[in-house]
């Protein structure tokens, strides 16, 4: 098939060999878990445990709040040590619970469904959010939400995987092609949609190929190769890729023109959810980095720290500079391996110094690469300058409230200017002027 | 274990400021070296010259200023270097030197250095001096080279004094300038049907191929830097190959002058002129160097995409005019500095349409 990709972006070097050829291992059950309240975009979950409960594996401990909320479930059996601040993977302090775990793994109840298909949709949509399932590929939004949407034609399965070193996506494309088909499956019936299409890049031939074979037949889900460009996996990116349509801006959604976009590790936890009422309670992460001993790709309990995972891929072999949780484009960078794994961490990289770049702001030479690569086509270097001179309205006629925050401007900034931030700067006080607005 | 901890992106594209300079100054050396093979020990010198005041008088005025020193960053050994490109090579040494500072001074820090400039400093360098010494700027007494000694033997058939004039006008833009003034063929000492016929041989020539070739492997006069197209092109490649100069200003600029000149060139009403003739265009007076070398200057020109395709445009139309009906031979220079300060104007007329936003949403 034909390969498609979006205008613009950039091509960082992919450094997806490092762990790509490694299976996905399970290692052994970590000593404790930090489930944090809020690994999901909206409200944070109300915690239903307290210090000292014994919980089970899979037992419901936070209650969503709200519509745009998610359930948080144990991911190990054993009892609740504490509720409180703890570094989440994004490097903030936030509320968690930290569940001491035993030695045994005690489930709750689980079903299976073999005719899970034929279940009424509402049924089905219930079971995704009560196990808590949210996009797992770094947004962290509420799946069943999605799947509420109307006039719905195309299904996207977001298998793009854009950022560089991460390959967890990849190797569950490779393992669990069948639980992604039946997830797929699972949101066209819900949604209605005639049409499904899973994007990946072309630097995964295996995954495409994988995915196509498990496809023959089944001429109303294609997979679709994609060029290799970052960030083709944001989600407007994506749809743009495959079906050539604009997503609206200024809040405009996927629903708007017809598609929803799940990632395909989404897709698996869907599935398990509705087939097996199994809550999401584990996930796919890459740990990897030249520095890591052994990267790989491990099959963990959420919750687990950095520490255990690093245990896991045997250690470092030289010293790093950085620590990043996700990827090295829009991942945060992390000050210690305390930090505990949520819904949406995909990958650790740990970076040695000379791969990582720390340099000094210089002075804009109006160079314009930065609107030469700008997926959504703003005007980044005029929103930055807007931004030093405090000129609010300027900066929003040059797109600073459609950035989605990809970080290609900065990549290719050859001043090294801290572009997002900048954009990040003029964005909350656009938000800021507009909410003091609505209250006069 | 010192961790950096610092707002993503994580990872950096190679080129920096500094490496985007040193790379035009790579770019660049192919034609230094054709100036030096075809002019002498005196291509290199004017141009040593012109890189070092460059470069003292951006570390005297940074000292001055009490702001870093960023005279590695190379922004001004290329403004150097093209200071002196844009010199003939039988100027005096205090030429370069004198614009080299103009740029530096005038040129550059005066708007608060780089990145803040809004005209190309080597080009108002050159304006400069083609205001304040013009006869030290277009002496092209050591230029006379191949493809001009070959017209110089139609000319000085004519035995007069304008004809020895064309001779030593010595760039190709500078003897067509001659053709196309009236009086000056009429003075020539001949009757009008002679004149008209001289003037159509001379045009003719220039229609040659020999002529082209000439011009595209440097072989005839013209400043250090403009002479010789297939360098200029060498390091223009470069430049492309590593995304330090994009297609569209480059590109619609020479068109732009291509077409103009072979509708409009000929001095026999429109069409009067072969492609071959447009193409010697082209290849004159500074052009090439001035597409790929000048006008990409990122400081000073548009940022949008369509902004730099009408920037091009403009340069091209331009050039043309002053060329065809100017009082100069050549209007590289003065297209590019004008189109320079449109630049603010031309990146807020060309806002582009963001993604999304003209997109329908659908009916709910």
């Amino acid at each position: 098939m034909q390969k498609k990709t979006f205008k613009y972006g950039v091509h960082p070097p992919d450094f997806k060999s490092l762990s790509s050829g490694f299976a996905i291992e399970t290692p052994g059950l970590p000593e404790s878990v930090t489930l944090f309240l809020n690994q999901h975009l909206g409200k944070p979950a109300i915690p239903l445990v307290s210090v000292g409960d014994s919980v089970k594996t899979g037992e419901l401990i936070a209650q969503q709040d709200g519509f745009i909320s998610a359930n948080v479930h144990s991911s190990v059996t054993g009892e609740v040590e504490a509720i409180e601040d703890f570094v989440d993977a994004s490097g903030k302090l936030s509320k968690g619970i930290r569940i001491k775990a035993e030695k045994e793994d005690d489930w709750v109840d689980l079903v299976d469904d073999e005719k899970y298909l034929d279940l009424p949709s509402d049924e089905i949509i219930k079971r995704i959010q009560d196990a808590g399932v949210v996009g797992m590929g770094g947004a962290g939004f509420p799946c069943y939400v999605k799947m509420m949407s109307k006039n719905i034609d195309t299904v996207i399965l977001n298998g793009v995987e854009c950022e560089p070193y991460i390959t967890s996506d990849y190797r569950l494309m490779l393992e669990k092609g069948e639980q992604i088909v039946a997830g797929m499956r699972i949101f066209m019936k819900v949604l209605g949609a005639k049409k499904g299409i899973i994007g990946i890049e072309e630097n995964k031939p295996k995954a495409i190929k994988a995915l196509h074979s498990l496809l023959v037949g089944q001429s109303d889900i294609d997979v679709q190769p994609l060029e290799l460009k970052y960030p083709q996996g944001a989600e407007k990116q994506v749809i743009k890729a495959c079906l050539d349509r604009e997503v609206p801006n200024q809040g405009g959604l996927p629903a708007d023109v017809g598609v929803v976009v799940q990632n395909v590790a989404t897709a698996v936890a869907a599935y398990q959810a509705v087939r097996y009422r199994k809550p999401l309670i584990e996930r796919v992460v890459t740990v990897t980095g030249s520095a890591v001993r052994n990267p790989k790709n491990f099959y963990v309990r959420l919750g687990v720290s950095f520490d255990y995972l690093l245990e896991e891929a045997k250690g470092l072999i030289a010293p790093i500079a950085k620590i990043v949780s996700g990827g090295p484009m829009m991942g945060f960078a992390m000050s210690d391996t305390q930090a505990s794994i949520s819904k949406t961490t995909s990958a650790i990289v740990f970076l040695r110094e000379s791969e990582i770049v720390s340099k000094e702001e210089g002075v804009c030479i109006s160079c314009a690469r930065c609107i030469d690569v700008c997926p959504l086509y703003l005007l980044p270097r005029m929103i930055v300058s807007s931004a030093k001179n405090k000129l609010w309205d300027k900066a929003q006629k040059s797109g600073a409230l459609d950035c989605l925050r990809c970080g290609s401007c900065a990549y290719v900034c050859p001043a090294h200017i801290k572009m997002v931030q900048w954009i990040d700067l003029a964005k909350a006080k656009l938000n800021e002027r507009a909410l003091g607005e609505k209250k006069i | 274990m010192k961790l950096v901890v610092s707002a993503a992106p994580h990872i950096h594209d190679e080129l920096s400021t500094r490496s985007i300079m040193w790379n035009v100054v790579l770019a660049l050396l192919p034609a230094w070296g054709f100036s030096i093979y075809y002019f002498g020990i005196q291509a290199l010198l004017l141009t040593a010259y012109g890189v070092i005041a460059a470069v003292l008088s951006e570390y005297s005025i940074q000292r001055f200023r009490k702001v870093p020193i960023s005279v590695d960053d190379g922004s001004a050994v290329v403004a150097g270097m093209l200071v002196a490109f844009n010199i003939p090579v039988s100027a005096p040494w205090w030429i370069p030197v004198v614009g080299s500072v103009f740029a530096m001074t005038v040129g550059k820090h005066v708007f608060g250095g780089l990145g803040h400039n809004i005209l190309n400093p080597a080009l108002l360098a050159r304006a400069f001096l083609m205001a304040s010494w013009p006869t030290a700027m277009t002496n092209w007494s050591k230029t006379t080279l191949g493809s001009i000694s070959g017209m110089a033997g139609v000319s000085v058939d004519l035995a007069s004094a304008k004809a020895q004039m064309l001779v030593s006008s010595a760039t190709p833009l500078g003897v067509i300038k001659y053709l196309r003034d009236k009086n000056f063929v009429d003075g020539l000492g001949v009757t009008a049907e002679q004149g008209q016929e001289v003037a159509q041989m001379l045009m003719s020539k220039f229609a040659s191929f020999e002529v082209v070739q000439n011009l595209f492997w440097g072989n005839c006069g013209g400043v250090i830097g403009e002479t010789s197209v297939i360098a200029l092109l060498f390091g223009a490649g470069w430049l492309a190959y590593k995304h330090i100069i994009e297609w569209r200003i480059p590109t619609c600029y020479i068109l732009t002058v291509f077409v103009l000149t072979y509708v409009f060139g000929g001095i026999n009403g429109i069409f009067s002129v072969s492609i071959l003739f447009a193409i010697s265009q082209i290849f004159a007076g500074g052009l090439v160097l001035g597409a790929f070398f000048m006008a990409t200057d990122m400081v000073t020109s548009p940022c949008t995409r369509r902004g730099r395709v009408i920037f091009g445009i403009g340069c091209g139309v331009l050039t043309v005019l002053i060329r065809l009906k100017g009082g100069y031979p050549e209007g590289v220079c003065y297209s590019i500095l004008l189109m320079n300060l449109a630049v603010p104007l031309i990146d807020r007329w060309t806002t582009p349409r963001f993604f999304g936003a003209t997109a329908k949403r659908s009916v709910k």
